[in-house]
């Protein structure tokens, strides 16, 4: 897998993406306006959050006259199997955690 | 304590923080704050000191091996099976912290660190290996 197994890590550390990706896991294909109206967030920031899901590998899109379609990659998730992996990620989250209290102490 | 080399593993995970070094040794040290992002504790920044890390999913026991104030810290951290050493270190930059955690050093019995490792996984991505083997 050519891609950086942190991206992968970090792209999913985040709950709204992580449910985008498991909606498009779960329904298949959907446009960005329906992953829209279930996300409970902003288009663009569903956007964005989409374009980090695919730097990661984990959707794909498919361009159809103005509508863009994404569809979930789960084959990206592959290196989470293996447990050094799931470690890895696992302190990604807490690396974020960490950071939300980093931001919190400045108050 | 037996080494085998073989089986060692390491897992490296690195981060900037805008954030000077000082502030991220209060938070990898204090245990109210080590709570907030990690797990509930009873740790002191006292070489042997053994400590643990409470979770729902079990317990981390841990002790503490290497102190360098505001620049390193290692403990070793054993949970269902995986043994192994986790090390953080400290560099100042010019816009606040570099993190780096290092965990290495996982035991001989890779069926129970596995197992270890699957337990030990509080609740993130969940049902990831379901999905996978619905989707296969």
């Amino acid at each position: 897998m050519p891609r950086s197994p942190d991206l992968l890590f970090r792209s999913l550390a985040d709950p709204t993406r992580r449910a985008i990706f498991e909606g498009l896991c779960r329904h298949g294909e959907q446009t960005v306006g329906t992953l829209t109206a279930k996300a409970g967030v902003s288009q663009p920031a569903v956007s964005k959050h989409l374009g980090i899901l695919k730097q990661a590998g984990l959707v794909r899109e498919r361009h159809e006259g103005r509508q863009t379609h994404y569809r979930a990659q789960p084959k990206a998730l592959m290196p989470l199997l293996d447990w050094t992996g799931k470690m890895a990620a696992f302190w990604e989250s807490r690396f974020d955690e960490l950071e939300n209290l980093l931001n919190r102490m400045d108050q | 304590m037996t080494q085998t080399a073989p089986e060692t593993r390491t897992v490296v995970v690195e981060r900037e923080f805008t954030h000077p070094p000082d502030k991220l040794w209060r938070a990898l040290t204090q245990p109210h704050l080590i709570a907030e992002w990690l797990m509930a504790n009873d740790f002191v920044p006292s070489v042997d000191h053994r400590f643990e890390l409470k979770a729902d999913w079990g317990t981390v026991a841990c002790q503490v091996m290497a102190i360098e104030p505001h620049r390193s810290l290692s403990y070793s951290w054993a949970a269902l099976g995986l043994d192994s050493m986790v090390t953080w270190t400290l560099t100042p930059t010019k816009t606040g912290t570099h993190l780096r955690m290092e965990q290495t050093g996982f035991g001989p019995d890779q069926t129970r660190a596995y197992q270890g490792a699957r337990y030990g996984w509080p609740k993130f991505f969940d049902g990831l290996e379901q999905t996978l083997a619905r989707l296969d």
